[in-house]
């Protein structure tokens, strides 16, 4: 099989899978789990193929593996649809294909395959456990999701969207990617569609990111308007991008390609959760936790950050998106670290960690530095999908402990009725270590120390200070929080009688945490700067080489300073001291000194929000348009008309209908029938002899007729 | 041989005289009578016609036999009706029984 027909196949077998588990196998939740997790192994295997197939071609940059057929004609031209894997393509393909299989076998051990059914579970609602006999007496034991075939067939659909997306040739593919893995979103968060606010934050969710995707949408407009075509290859010719760079637009001042990148990289504001419109995601967290990866680390966030990525070469074209582009990301990176050190829900913290990293991907992006925001992508999809994956391993065995107390007022997410866990799950103890070591950028032997100081490093070396302090602060509040969720959850001893029976999670989500975090820890190993002290060398910068060569001009790798890399050492080591420093003691959220109401309550914005938006939005409806506009205008049209026809009506039946059909026609016809029938009866005498002599003088008088008319 | 034509003018005479007596008479057996007597005369034409006509075929004196026992029938439900009536109404006069006047 050529290497292109192999890429037209990677996205294929979930969305198989998606339409299969949803017409035949949805009763039978082995086959469902089966059909899935073998989709998510072909794809894994296709792009596995790909991806060493890649490496193997030298200048991939500019002979990338490319096939496309034409799809929707457009007056003379064609919107084609086709697949592209370029050094960036290839080095997304890989995290993408692990995380995605790695989830999908996690989901099987997450909703509890192999348990009996719940005892009173229902479907759209968590399952709450069943009662079990063993040994002659009773006990509760996790009980297997309701809905479980229909959780796989979404994250097929999930993963279809998200493999579409990275292999695609052109925008309009990419953006049906995009908006499948919004609608998937959409309906995973929203999975448990029982409970208020897992509805509430689906919808919460697709609207926000819907802000975001008309704008991206107009961006595609545009551009396909100012260049004909939306495939890559063909836009990032010098001569289009030239154009691009010289039409003015005639808003703000910006080029063409200026505005095309502003309003592209407004899509990714909404769907990489960037401030601001970063407050769906923490909502998010109502869904199941492998919805959490998935939507979190592996794929629709990572989507939003790879398209601007993709789009760098137009991007990069007008320096004020530039600049835009680079302060949401370094304001997000900050803003929403600060708020993480005030969270006690396990998932929310990390959803704020995210959107935080996202922020250093955005911000790197923004300064120029293509390379450090691919590589940074790729550490933190891994060592985030392994925290969400650990968090939900944690969730798991706190919720058996909470089976085994029976006490269900314990929220089995909240820190800080943990602590001690990590001699109960010692797995997801250290899986979820080297994952918050990665994330905190522990030097030397974290993926995420090397990804996050080469962001550092580019921001210092280009200059950008503010960029670079920001981040810096950023990085230290990582540390920071990332300990302290260490701390209160896995250190110390257990604070509850749930977490003293809390058990170490199956097999099934075990493997998938412990194989991301050898990639939370090896990946970094690729991306080595040549200039590095001591190590610098040993293991040549492929990363750089490889991803840079995406690109027309390769990116040039920044000089060494000493200054970034101090900085690096000093706020992961920092922040994670004193985090462990501060936490160690605190029992409860009364002692935390941190639990600012302000931080807490996210800087009120789902509040402002609240009154800038969603008020208006039902005083629109519910005053101006419902009870004004419809109540009171066209009602009232309506109760003018209602009157009139009736008026009509009334006035027809009485002068015409009444009189002239009913007495006339009617009772007229009667009258005369009755008066006759009357005249008439008289005939009826009741005496045969009679009627028989009518008889014969009838028979006579006909038969005189006929031989009169007939025979004469 | 007598002619065909005097037997159909004693069965026309036979007939008029039982239709006379249905109309006139005012006793129910009676009528009854007449009614016998114009089915009587029918079954003179048909058998006249047959003698006349084919004698092979025998489907002349085979009506005549239906008849027999039709009318055989038709006197027996008669008389018990007029049987019935007297009992109830003791009277045979035709008349007086006008139970189906307006």
């Amino acid at each position: 099989m050529t290497t292109e027909t192999l890429i037209w196949l990677i996205p294929l077998p979930p969305a198989l899978a998606f339409f299969l588990i949803v017409l035949f196998t949805n009763k039978s939740k082995a086959l469902s789990h089966t059909i899935a997790v073998g989709a998510a192994l072909l794809s894994w295997l296709g792009s596995m193929i790909v991806f060493v197939r890649a490496l193997g071609v030298e200048h991939l940059g500019e002979h990338p593996f490319e096939s496309s057929i034409n799809w929707l004609p457009t007056g003379d031209t064609w919107l084609k649809i086709g697949v592209l894997v370029d050094p960036l393509t290839a080095a997304v393909l890989f995290f993408v294909a692990w995380t995605v299989l790695m989830i999908f076998l996690y989901s099987v051990g997450y909703h509890n395959f192999g348990q009996p059914a719940g005892d009173h579970d229902h479907a759209g609602l968590p399952p709450h456990g069943a009662t079990i006999e063993e040994h002659g007496h009773k006990h509760v034991v996790p009980s297997i999701e309701p809905m479980y075939s229909r959780f796989f067939a979404f994250i097929g659909l999930f993963a279809f969207g998200m493999f579409t997306l990275v292999v695609s040739d052109n925008l309009l593919t990419l953006f049906v990617g995009w908006e499948i893995m919004g609608l998937c979103s959409y309906l995973l968060i929203g999975f448990w569609y029982g409970k208020p606010s897992a509805r509430n934050a689906a919808v919460k969710a697709f609207m926000t990111t819907r802000v975001g995707d008309v704008f991206m949408l107009l961006g595609i407009a545009y551009l396909y308007s100012a260049t004909g075509t939306l495939s890559f290859r063909e836009i990032f010719t010098e001569e289009v991008l030239h154009t691009l760079a010289t039409i003015p637009s005639g808003v703000l001042g910006l080029s063409a390609a200026g505005l095309i990148g502003l309003l592209l990289f407004i899509g990714t504001v909404g769907k990489s959760a960037q401030f601001p419109l970063h407050v769906w995601l923490p909502d998010a967290m109502e869904g199941p936790t492998p919805v959490s990866a998935m939507i979190h680390a592996a794929t629709m966030v990572s989507a939003g950050v790879y398209m601007v990525i993709r789009m760098f070469p137009i991007i990069s074209l007008d320096e004020k998106t530039m600049a835009i582009v680079a302060f949401v990301g370094a304001f997000t990176a900050l803003f929403a670290a600060t708020i993480a050190v005030a969270q006690n829900d396990i998932k929310r913290v990390l959803a704020y960690s995210t959107i935080s990293q996202l922020g250093f991907m955005i911000a790197a992006l923004g300064i120029g530095a293509y390379v450090a925001a691919v590589f940074h992508l790729i550490t933190h999809a891994f060592f985030k999908a392994l925290l969400f994956l650990g968090s939900g391993s944690v969730i798991h065995g706190m919720e058996h402990g909470v089976l085994h107390t029976g006490n269900h007022k314990v929220d089995p997410q909240d820190m800080f009725n943990m602590g001690g866990l990590r001699k109960k799950m010692p797995i997801t103890f250290w899986t979820f270590l080297i994952g918050g070591f990665a994330l905190s950028g522990f030097p030397i032997i974290t993926a995420g120390f090397w990804s996050k100081d080469e962001i550092l490093a580019d921001a210092f070396g280009h200059g950008h200070i503010f960029v670079f302090a920001t981040l810096a602060i950023a990085a230290f509040m990582t540390a920071f929080y990332t300990m302290r969720q260490i701390t209160l959850t896995f250190l110390g001893e257990p604070r509850t009688k749930e977490a003293e029976h809390a058990q170490e999670t199956p097999w099934t989500m075990t493997t998938p945490l412990v194989i991301l975090a050898f990639f939370a820890v090896t990946y970094g190993w690729v991306g080595i700067p040549e200039h590095f002290p001591l190590l610098g060398g040993l293991v040549p910068n492929w990363l750089h080489e490889f991803v840079g060569g995406t690109l027309a001009e390769h990116p040039e790798a920044v000089e060494f300073s000493p200054w970034p890399l101090i900085t690096s050492f000093v706020v992961a080591l920092g922040g994670l001291f004193a985090g462990w420093l501060v936490y160690r003691n605190i029992n409860s959220p009364a002692e935390d000194k941190l639990q600012i109401s302000f931080l807490k309550n996210k800087y009120y914005f789902d509040e402002i929000y609240d009154y800038i938006f969603v008020k208006p939005a039902i005083w629109v409806s519910e005053v101006l348009v419902s009870a004004w506009m419809d109540k009171g205008f066209i009602d009232g049209i309506l109760h003018i008309f209602g009157p009139a026809t009736g008026g009509l009506g009334s006035f027809i039946r009485n002068k015409f209908d009444l009189p002239v059909v009913n007495r006339f026609f009617g009772d007229g016809t009667a009258d005369v029938t009755y008066w006759f029938g009357g005249k008439l009866r008289a005939v009826q005498t009741g005496r045969i002899q009679q009627y028989l002599m009518f008889a014969l003088v009838v028979f006579i008088a006909v038969g005189a007729a006929l031989y009169f008319f007939l025979l004469a | 041989m007598i002619p065909l034509s005097w037997y159909l003018i004693l069965s026309a005479a036979l007939f008029s005289v039982g239709l006379f007596g249905v109309l006139s008479r005012r006793n129910a057996v009676a009528i009854l009578l007449g009614i016998e007597l114009m089915l009587n005369s029918v079954n003179i034409n048909l058998v006249s016609f047959w003698r006349y006509g084919d004698v092979t075929q025998m489907a002349g004196q085979v009506f005549a036999i239906i008849v027999f026992a039709v009318a055989a029938a038709e006197v027996s439900v008669g008389l018990a009706l007029v049987i019935s009536v007297y009992r109830r109404r003791n009277t045979v006069i035709a008349d007086e029984i006008d139970l189906m006047k307006w």
